[in-house]
């Protein structure tokens, strides 16, 4: 049993970790190893992340559909048995102070309990989002992101039937493979990369051909999605999603060609993009990457932030995939540790060396990926009828029509339309909009910044709000 | 439309949406109970009333929020339970805008 915190009110550790994903649950046993006490904190019922969500609860049969490489994570899950580390579950972080305390609610649904806990040190390991893919129709009920699909499938053993499969990048590959194991096939896989892409990619073939193994597992699975008989559609344009109430066709155009699919399930992926959510919160330092179209916080190669006391390991970083989020975990946890005086300099610089070279090995293949599945500028720019901010309703032209009224960031678009005030605080729209504004006034998306992120990162009750005075009562 | 793959030996309980008497295995996570229902749409937007369902099953995106005991939840982050009442959110309502 792992062992679950139980002191109400404020409470001090070595470390925290923010999300028990492979990043953070390798985070957390190598700085338990090293000596300090360490509590991993995370939102969902067990540990795992999104990538082996309920790797250890989902019966053989399932594990067996889903992959080995899901199945591997039972190992970091297992790990996490260890006397120096406490576990939150179901735990929603809603703060994070500069000073390293954490402020997160248990059990919300209105009953919710509020709880601090301060750490020396901090590691965010939060991952990723879904890259928001704004096509026509993306609100639709039946259209889901693809990794929503593969949560369904790990944490509930629930697919969709004869789904269509659309946007780009090794996820839709992987999910339509593992759909395809389940009995389930995909009715269509609609792919908007084009031969410029292969093109731009090339240049990058010296870390595909390092990453090898990658290769291979992508060349099984597009076999596997030939076998079964699954049409793909490649540079394919103009995707859009119609339906009155609910998906019931994508149109879309490919090799000269206009498609017409009748489906009631509709899952996009346009790759994933590191949740910046807390660290923009605590206004650490963040860089646009261009080859990630992204957003990610500015860290050392022991994930240091620009603040002394946070670091930042795996996706949230920047995408590089569960297995260099899980050397990276280790990686800045060692770099905790020296810092905590736990480790010499030496020490870590040797403990690090081997695991510095496997992430070198399994990084290098990312330029690689991410100029094939780059998503297209149609799809991260729709027209201006499209909805971008879901929450609240805008659409893309909205925000053009905003530029032209002299709007030149995302914190001054919330004036003028609430885009990124809704519940989700603009993870689903927050890079649209830096994107869109960017291209409206010339300008590069470092300049146009990102919305203002404040706490609370998630709504929360009044309840729970006042549940920390009731616990803390030295504090006014 | 979405289908259960494996059928485990959990129990079965019954739970309500929108008054419709539905079944789900104990403990099931909320979001995926409803989907394999059949229920389409969990929610109306506050806005425009557009029908909106799970989206991105990971507490994220809020767009499955319904209503258990008054309160908003996401089914998505939430266990299903026998006799659990589960409201659809309904908008836009009269009098309820921002300003």
């Amino acid at each position: 049993m792992l062992a679950r915190l139980q002191e109400p009110a404020m409470t001090e550790f070595d470390l925290i970790v923010l999300g028990a994903g492979p990043a953070g649950m390798a985070a957390a046993r190598t700085g338990a190893d090293g000596g300090a006490k360490v509590l991993l904190i995370d939102e969902q019922t067990s540990p795992g992340g999104q990538i082996y969500r309920s790797v250890l609860e989902a019966p053989e049969g399932r594990r067996h559909q889903l992959g080995a490489d899901y199945a591997d994570g039972r190992a970091l899950v297992r790990a996490l048995e260890h006397e120096n580390i406490s576990v939150e579950f179901s735990a929603t972080v809603w703060r994070v102070d500069d000073d390293a305390t954490v402020t997160y609610s248990i059990g919300g649904g209105g009953g919710g309990v509020a709880r601090q806990a301060r750490g020396q040190h901090l590691i965010v390991t939060t991952g990723a989002l879904e890259r928001p893919l704004p096509v026509p129709g993306w609100t639709l009920p039946g259209v889901m992101t693809v990794g929503a699909a593969q949560i369904l499938l790990k944490a509930s053993g629930v697919a969709p039937e004869r789904a269509v499969l659309a946007g780009s990048g090794p996820l839709l590959y992987l999910l339509a493979s593992q759909l395809i194991a389940a009995g389930v096939p995909p009715a269509a896989l609609i792919e908007t990369q084009t031969w410029r892409n292969y093109f731009s990619a090339l240049k990058f073939s010296p870390g595909a051909i390092r990453g090898w193994r990658h290769l291979m597992k992508g060349r099984n699975m597009l076999r596997q999605i030939r076998a079964a008989g699954v049409p793909r559609y490649r540079g394919a344009k103009d995707i859009s999603i119609s339906g009155d109430g609910s998906v019931s066709a994508i149109t879309f155009a490919a090799a000269g060609r206009c498609y017409e699919l009748t489906c009631d399930t509709v899952l996009l992926h346009g790759g994933v993009i590191p949740n910046i959510q807390i660290t923009r919160s605590l206004r650490l330092d963040h860089h646009w990457d261009d080859r990630q179209l992204c957003f990610r916080p500015r860290t050392d190669v022991w994930g240091l932030t620009s603040n002394p006391l946070i670091r930042v390991a795996g996706d949230g970083a920047g995408i590089g995939g569960a297995e260099a989020a899980r050397l990276n975990g280790h990686l800045t946890a060692f770099g905790a540790l020296e810092r905590l005086g736990r480790l010499t300099v030496t020490a870590r610089d040797a403990k690090a060396a081997p695991l510095r070279a496997a992430l070198a090995r399994e990084t290098a293949i990312r330029p690689f990926l991410d100029a094939l599945y780059r998503p297209p500028k149609e799809l991260r720019q729709p027209a201006d009828d499209v909805v971008i901010c879901r929450c609240e309703e805008v659409t893309a032209g909205d925000i053009r029509r905003y530029a032209k009224l002299g709007c030149t960031g995302p914190n001054q678009a919330k004036a003028f339309g609430r885009s990124g005030m809704g519940p989700c605080q603009g993870r689903y729209c927050g890079l649209t909009v830096t994107e869109l504004l960017a291209e409206a006034n010339g300008l590069p998306p470092d300049d146009v910044g990102y919305y203002h992120i404040r706490s609370p990162l998630k709504p929360i009750s009044l309840g729970e709000l006042a549940s920390l005075a009731d616990d803390n009562p030295q504090k006014d | 439309m979405f289908r259960r793959l494996d059928d485990q030996d959990a129990k079965v309980v019954t739970f309500t949406f929108d008054g419709q008497m539905l079944e789900a295995r104990d403990g099931d996570n909320l979001a995926a109970a409803l989907l394999v229902a059949g229920v389409i749409s969990t929610r109306t937007t506050s806005l425009s009333g557009a029908p909106r369902a799970p989206f991105c099953m990971m507490g994220a995106c809020y767009d499955c929020i319904i209503e258990i005991n008054g309160e908003t939840v996401q089914a998505c982050m939430t266990a299903v339970t026998e006799g659990l009442e589960v409201r659809p959110i309904v908008g836009p309502v009269a009098g309820t805008g921002d300003d």
